[in-house]
């Protein structure tokens, strides 16, 4: 590697692009960074971005909890309060879990089927780059107010919700950029999803080690396949919508103006005929996480693999015809209500079929009470309480009482908080030593899980309270002598909590990097792939491509089962999982990976300048226009992998 | 015809897969785009309507050479597997001649439909219309790129006929576009 220093005679563009990419191959430096296609490089970038938004969403919902913490508040205006509570729901759902649920897929997919790599190593990169762009492109919103100035507490974001319902989102209702900002930040961030969709499908169907079949994959795998396909489907759709929003502000079409004969009924079919397949894409990949950890603590396999499985891939395709509950009080007519109450109960079978699975595999296991399992079980509980709480949304004159009340907000947080988010936390627990080589402190773990778990159940249990009592959500304030006062200070007090619990996981990711204990490479002798190979895993993964020969495979080789079914090691010395490594690739020489490469960075340059043009000016679009197709070429054209000298 | 292709656990190259899926997801844009368009047929408060703009028989033509295009992307890439690289060029440059035929005829219909008063907001119709056969033009537009990108690099030797499934690829997409276009030319201009 001594001879990569020495500089060409001829500066050429291609020379130094060939320099440049040489030096990221040696996985040092900033530069290697930005041009890497290692998977686990790019998984560790999206977790720490996703994290860094988490923050910045967080910090939102701290403010909209001190806004409501007492009645007649005048802490945010009702302008500031509404783009908060946009960009609140909008970073959650589109720069925090989806990312992080990515990072997962990047960080864990090859390494359970046995691959060096995903199918499109670059593809991946520009996936990352889009998502980190794109999210960057929606949240500088808030500093370009259309006129008046950020620091005086003129906020450019948008404010038309989440879900941007139309024709609340037209420029008659919503002047200024916010929206602007939002529908095409969002189109942006849903290429990314799409490309990241496409290349796990691609990976998980094509890029299984021998032996490998769909039946042998890790449950987590399965989620992520069935999720990817939620991706595909789903992502085409909301681009329509926010591409007829966009043609509606940009360019004066009607898509949504009733004047001209729209309907704006068209907005919340497109958006939740998305937006539900969106929810299974959010929780999924938790439930996969949660399929993985159980087994390993209780040292026993998943109740009911195949049951597992299917109920996934089940909640998949049903997913697709359950979006109208969300549009029960819209007047669809009693018979559509009644046909998607129906599709909704339905669908909490398969999901019901998992927690009952779960619970199966810790019975009777011998658990080990880890900071990964305490995350898995409340997740298990939490899920559960939110699963219910929807199934009482699914009953149409029920629901007609509860639309639009802070019961509402109470149960989406209940699934995306007590369940997605507390699963992908045990996530990080659980694989932290995989990829950092070293343990994370299990004192301060408990401790967060506590604080969090607290602090979740002090925040939305009162709020289902609220609910019930008649508040509504999306109001800035709210008046004395409702008596939603007590329940609205006990939610903020619950906020802050889950605050500091949030401090202590990010000291415990500092502590843990320095002095957490050295792991090797099965430190929590788990049943999976990767596991068995070194921790932090080596650039091509695996030395040797493992030959796979049934479910838990690693776990196989590790034990046996004596006449009670009881686990006994297979051999001494043989719970030293380091695989034999063939003599050509023991040190990984003469493995082709695919080589570094700055055109994904390029061409997902292009995309948000594109966007921004489409708001300020023309002329910036045709920049855009044109990094993103010198970005495509230069991609096309550049061999995958550079040629053996 | 060995072609190299790296060893998958489906036997299917990655690149073809990939594009399958991405076709599969093109259904569901295009879907979106004409239920709207379907959707908002009857609702336009004011004209000018479908009706008094269309021009079938020169639509007709124009879809006909859309037609014809596959015909030729499908000798383009027969022409490659069996190594005749001249026939593959004639083939790949008639397809995007054909293209940007089936282009220049949707230009001169918005043109013509624009002088007669129908815009984006003019109505329903100007809107959905517009929108839904201007992407689809767009993704002609790409198809032509395309094609163009692989007759130059026939020239500089980088199309052999190992290399045949750049051009499969491209024919994917090429019919796939074609095949939306009868969908439209059907849902949106025949059926009334």
């Amino acid at each position: 590697m001594a001879s990569v220093t020495v500089a060409p005679k001829r500066v050429t563009m291609a020379g130094a692009m060939r320099q440049l990419r040489e030096e990221a191959g040696t996985y040092k430096g900033f530069w290697s960074w930005i041009a890497t296609v290692d998977h686990k490089r790019i998984g560790v970038l999206y977790g720490a971005t996703a994290f860094v938004f988490f923050l910045v969403g967080g910090i939102e919902a701290l403010l909209i909890r001190v806004q409501l913490a007492k009645p007649g508040a005048d802490f945010l205006s009702p302008d500031q309060y509404n783009r908060i509570f946009t960009m609140h729901g909008t970073t959650m759902v589109f720069l925090v879990v989806m990312p992080l649920s990515a990072a997962f897929f990047n960080l864990l997919v090859p390494l359970m089927i046995g691959a060096r790599d995903v199918a499109f190593p670059r593809m991946n990169a520009f996936s990352f780059w889009l998502f980190l762009f794109g999210g960057i492109f929606l949240n500088a919103s808030f500093f370009l107010p259309s006129h008046g100035n950020f620091l005086k507490g003129d906020l450019g974001a948008p404010d038309g919700g989440w879900f941007g319902y139309a024709p609340l989102t037209l420029n008659r209702f919503s002047p200024g950029n916010g929206i602007d900002f939002w529908m095409l930040g969002l189109n942006v961030l849903g290429v990314a999803s799409l490309a990241g969709g496409f290349n796990f499908v691609v990976t998980i169907l094509n890029m299984r080690a021998p032996g490998m079949s769909l039946f042998r994959m890790p449950l987590f795998v399965w989620m992520t396949l069935v999720t990817s396909f939620l991706l595909i489907f789903a992502m085409p759709i909301i681009a329509v919508a926010l591409f007829e929003l966009s043609f509606d502000r940009l360019f004066g079409a009607n898509f949504f103006n009733a004047a001209a004969g729209g309907t704006p009924l068209l907005w919340q079919h497109m958006f939740w005929l998305f937006g539900h397949p969106e929810v299974y894409i959010l929780i999924l990949p938790a439930m996969g996480i949660v399929s993985e950890i159980l087994p390993t603590f209780a040292r026993k396999p998943l109740f009911g693999y195949p049951f597992v499985v299917f109920s996934g891939v089940a909640i998949g395709f049903m997913s697709w015809g359950v979006w109208a509950h969300h549009m029960y009080t819209t007047g669809l007519g009693s018979v559509a209500n009644s046909a998607f109450g129906v599709s909704t109960i339905l669908i909490s079978i398969p999901t019901g079929v998992k927690i009952f699975n779960w619970m199966a595999t810790l019975w009777g296991g011998s658990i080990r009470f880890t900071t990964p399992l305490y995350f898995s079980v409340g997740f298990i509980a939490m899920f559960t309480i939110g699963g219910l709480t929807g199934v009482t949304h699914s009953i149409v004159p029920t629901d007609y009482q509860q639309q639009d009340t802070y019961y509402i907000v109470a149960h989406f947080h209940q699934v995306l908080f007590g369940g997605a988010l507390f699963g992908l936390f045990g996530g990080i627990y659980y694989w932290f030593p995989k990829f950092t080589g070293r343990m994370m402190s299990e004192g301060w773990g408990k401790l967060q899980f506590w604080l969090m778990f607290i602090g979740f159940n002090l925040t939305f249990q009162p709020m289902m309270i609220l609910g019930l009592l008649g508040m509504p959500r999306r109001v800035q304030t709210y008046p004395d002598g409702y008596g939603w006062g007590f329940w609205n200070m006990m939610a903020t007090v619950g906020a802050f909590t889950i605050a500091v619990s949030i401090l202590v996981f990010m000291w415990n990711v500092v502590y843990s990097l320095r002095k957490g204990a050295v792991a090797g490479p099965d430190p929590w002798d788990a049943r999976t792939l990767e596991w068995s190979i070194p921790s932090p895993p080596p650039p091509y993964n695996f030395a040797e491509i493992p030959q796979v020969h049934g479910l838990d495979d690693f776990w196989h080789k590790k034990y046996t089962e004596d006449a009670s079914g009881r686990p006994v090691p297979v051999a001494a010395g043989a719970s030293d999982s380091a695989p034999e490594h063939g003599e050509e690739h023991a040190d990984g020489h003469g493995i082709h990976m695919p080589s570094p490469s700055y055109f994904p960075v390029i061409a997902a340059l292009g995309p948000p300048i594109i966007a921004t043009g489409l708001i300020y000016d023309m002329a910036i679009a045709a920049v855009g226009a044109f990094v993103l197709v010198v970005g495509l070429y230069g991609w096309a054209l550049e061999p995958a992998t550079e040629p053996a000298e | 015809m060995a072609t190299e292709h790296m060893e998958t656990s489906t036997g299917l190259d990655n690149r073809k897969l990939l594009m399958w899926l991405f076709l599969g997801s093109e259904c569901l844009f295009f879907g979106s785009f004409i239920s709207a368009f379907l959707l908002y047929r009857d609702r336009s408060v004011t004209g000018p309507y479908a009706k008094d703009l269309y021009d079938i028989p020169f639509t007709s033509v124009s879809s006909f050479v859309l037609l014809m295009s596959s015909l030729s992307m499908v000798l383009a890439l027969a022409a490659i597997q069996r190594g005749d690289i001249r026939g593959m060029r004639i083939w790949l440059l008639t397809t995007s001649v054909l293209g940007m035929l089936f282009l220049g005829g949707q230009a001169f219909e918005f043109t013509e439909f624009y002088r007669e008063g129908l815009t984006l907001h003019t109505n329903m119709f100007g809107t959905t219309f517009f929108v839904l056969t201007g992407f689809h033009g767009a993704h002609v537009t790409v198809g032509v790129l395309i094609l163009m990108s692989l007759f130059s690099a026939s020239f500089k030797g980088k199309l052999k006929q190992e290399d045949s499934l750049n051009v499969e690829l491209a024919g994917l997409y090429w019919h796939f576009v074609d095949i939306v276009w009868i969908i439209i030319f059907t849902l949106v201009y025949l059926v009334q």
